[in-house]
């Protein structure tokens, strides 16, 4: 076991697979020699070779095109996209192309592919450097998307994306990649270090993709969230004393609905969070299957806190950001008064 | 078919992936650079087809030569008042860039790019075209906005997110717009302003009117998808366009031969869509000043578009977010051959005998007075981070032209929302 932040579980996990499989290459905006803008891939080119991983043209397009097509070869490309919000000029090669490849080719191509992405703002970034793209890609039939809250979870989630015989896309939480946030702003980032998750084997583990977390058991009311909201909802949970099953989902899709149904049937409410902006946003998704499936267990209307509809704004970063007043208030619905 | 028997013999393929020549500590040696005399390379007619121009896409148009004279059928003959204007605009960008950069650092602002030594692909580029030519910048062109007379205090407004910022606080710092000065509004993403550009300058020409569209972008967004739509589009329809690709050699840690540099110029681009093609020596300002003027007047004409590569160097970083020395050698900047555009074109000044050393002393006091005074009266503004300088509703307004129900449900939430969170700050109104 090691000490690692996430983007160190990130690089950890990186450097096992291309050890592991000749076929794993990494390509991406100044992921080569620089090592990453945010540093997940320094040092893999000096020690895995400059054909293994290397920097791209800038063209999003390309690189997952170009992926797309390795991965015809049979190699396991993981192309990096800088920011979720630079992907758009690629999503015809992920819609169109890689999600479908398996499909119209019955099985005679695949995309063998995990696109990593960091997500998500709280970093000043504007809405260039923030956005929570997550749904457009679960709406896609034949990608998995894929979400990690913790250095330890990263990592073994990474293996699972990269050894698996699908497109998943992977989305880092940029706002944790060094220590959890519990949605206080102005309150000093606590290291990875200071959390148990960041105890992270050196070698080789998997954690399943499709199979949820329950980080926090209760009884009180089920809270539904992944990245970054795990741990700003489980303070908010903490902070106000209340009984509540926080369940971090890792995987988008293949959703673990077993956990979630199971959760929602013992507590009789549910409450779902995400930083994407609220309209056709994933807690859509989870609202209408909660709904479906335990409608005559439910003691109060599913209530989702979100961020708001509009581009992420630059200087009302806070103001946007759902964080723990938006929260506090949704559980105060929920389950009333709280106490304390 | 090939005959498959043939296999055995065959060698194994290798994939190229390009490398610098210099990373941090070589040292470095431009011999190998070709730079062509200046004065030697000819001016075709404006009109001229793209097809008798193509040698120009790998030469390099020079005006200013080793004594700092002007020379050459390129030279724009401007008057000493004019170039006088272009020095001190130049003069002014990077006194501006560097006290921005330093507040960035000093925590006032999130983020900041400077555009040390590309100031005249921008200020050169902009005093050649007609002030109500529309430009689409990418983010290394306030010199543009210099040109124009946009206010500083206005671009630091911006840069601090404060309640003065014209854009209301909701775009990252240096991503100005100015419908007024013909400057649209930057985007985060690449060369996604290429074929709006030529969108625009399509519109201009279908409505009959006189104006022509510029566009900027740097080499390593030429990669992009739409700077290959914009070249289709701008030869498809002849637009009146001039598509600048500010080849700075960098792209943030990648090289110019990330974007194809290894193989071939950037203004070679242009012979491939049957396009005017330029190669300019983009630090030097009466080059710049004589290429835009070039194509501009080619637009202007109905002869098409022209792209232009300036060759050029990013001194400084790509942005406060990233440190060149882990990346490249800081020899580069010193050893860059063509110089510095500011010095260069101070020196043909004094050589033309209407400037002196101690007068470009004062001018460069002057230009850190006058940022000095303007970012004193943005600071009264606020500064990022520190206040709520924006009403919350305002987050809310310009997603549609008329609210929506739902928005205003959450403007509603989110000024709750304030009440609760910041109860002692002062209503920003």
């Amino acid at each position: 076991m090691t000490t690692m932040n996430m983007i160190e579980a990130i690089n950890s996990g990186l450097d096992n697979m291309m050890a592991r499989d000749d076929d794993v290459v990494i390509m991406g905006e100044d992921v080569g020699y620089f090592g990453g803008v945010f540093r997940a891939t320094a040092g893999l080119q000096k020690k895995h070779g400059k054909t293994r991983c290397f920097d791209t043209p800038i063209s999003e397009c390309g690189i997952i095109g170009v992926a797309v097509g390795m991965a015809a070869y049979g190699m396991r490309p993981v192309p990096e996209i800088q920011f979720a919000d630079y992907i758009y000029p690629g999503l015809d090669q992920l819609v169109s192309e890689a999600a479908r490849l398996r499909y119209r080719s019955a099985a005679e191509f695949t995309s063998a592919i995990t696109v990593r992405s960091p997500f998500g703002g709280g970093i000043f970034g504007g809405q260039t450097h923030s956005q929570s793209p997550e749904s457009m890609f679960t709406h896609v039939c034949g990608l998995k998307t894929v979400i990690p809250s913790t250095p330890y979870d990263a990592k073994g989630l990474l293996i699972s994306a990269i050894e698996d015989n699908d497109p998943v896309m992977f989305f880092e939480p940029k706002r944790i990649y060094n220590g959890p946030f519990t949605g206080y702003y102005d309150k000093p980032v606590e290291p990875w270090s200071k959390f148990e998750a960041s105890e992270v084997p050196e070698d080789y583990y998997k954690i399943p993709i499709g199979k949820a977390n329950i980080v926090r058991e209760g009884d009180a009311v089920t809270v539904l969230a992944y990245g970054t909201m795990v741990h700003v909802a489980n303070a908010v949970v903490e902070e106000h004393g209340i009984d509540a099953e926080v369940i971090d989902l890792r995987t988008l899709v293949p959703l673990d609905i077993e956990t979630i149904e199971a959760s929602v049937k013992k507590t009789g409410r549910c409450l779902i969070v995400h930083e994407a902006t609220r309209t056709s946003g994933f807690g859509a998704e989870l609202s209408a299957l909660v709904q479906e499936r335990c409608f005559y267990y439910l003691e109060a209307p599913i209530e989702r806190v979100t961020g708001f509809d509009t581009p992420y704004p630059h200087s009302l970063e806070w103001a946007y950001f759902p964080g723990p007043v938006r929260i506090g208030e949704a559980l105060d619905k929920i389950v009333g008064e709280l106490t304390s | 078919m090939a005959d498959d028997n043939s296999k055995t013999n065959l060698p194994p393929l290798s994939l190229h992936v390009p490398e610098p020549k210099y990373r941090p500590g070589d040292t470095v040696d431009y011999s190998d650079v070709d730079i062509p005399q200046a004065g030697d390379q000819p001016r075709p007619d404006v009109s001229s087809d793209p097809a008798i121009m193509r040698e120009m896409v790998y030469d390099m148009v020079r005006v200013l030569d080793e004594d700092y004279k002007a020379v050459g059928p390129w030279d724009p003959k401007l008057s000493d008042d004019t170039l006088l204007k272009m020095l001190k605009t130049m003069a002014q960008v990077r006194a501006f860039d560097d006290r921005l950069h330093r507040m960035q650092r000093q925590g006032k602002t999130s983020f900041y790019m400077k555009s040390t030594g590309e100031e005249a692909t921008s200020v050169a580029a902009a005093m050649a075209l007609h002030s109500d030519d529309m430009c689409f910048p990418s983010y290394r062109q306030q010199g543009i906005l210099f040109v124009r007379g946009y206010p500083m205090v206005d671009m630091i407004n911006q840069i601090f997110s404060n309640r003065e910022d014209k854009l209301k606080g909701r775009q990252l710092p240096i991503m100005y717009c100015s419908r007024r000065l013909g400057f649209f509004s930057i985007s985060g993403n690449l060369a996604t302003q290429y074929p709006q550009a030529v969108g625009w300058a399509m519109a201009s020409a279908a409505k009959g009117d006189t104006r022509i569209a510029a566009t900027w972008c740097g080499e390593g967004s030429t990669a992009e998808g739409d700077f290959h739509s914009a070249m289709t589009f701008a030869t498809v329809y002849n637009a009146p366009i001039i598509m600048n690709v500010v080849n700075n050699q960098w792209a943030i840690s990648s090289f110019s031969g990330f974007a194809g540099g290894e193989r071939t110029t950037f203004a070679a681009r242009a012979a491939g869509y049957g396009i005017a093609g330029l190669r300019v020596d983009g630090n030097d300002p009466l080059a710049v000043y004589a290429a835009t003027q070039w194509a501009a007047e080619r637009a202007r004409t109905n002869n098409g578009p022209t792209l232009i590569e300036h060759f050029t160097y990013r001194a400084e970083a790509h942005s406060t977010s990233d440190d060149p020395s882990a990346y490249r050698s800081a020899q580069e900047r010193e050893e860059w051959p063509l110089g510095d555009p500011i010095t260069r074109l101070k020196r043909h000044l004094i050589h033309r005998g209407v400037w002196s050393k101690e007068q470009h002393e004062a001018l460069d006091k002057e230009c850190i007075e006058a940022v000095k005074v303007a970012t004193k009266e943005a600071e009264k503004n606020g500064i990022l981070g520190h206040g709520l300088h924006q009403p919350f509703e305002t987050m809310f307004q310009d997603v549609f032209e008329e609210m929506p129900w739902h928005l205003r449900e959450q403007s509603e939430q989110a000024n709750k929302e304030r009440e609760i969170k910041w109860p002692d700050a002062e209503a920003s109104k």
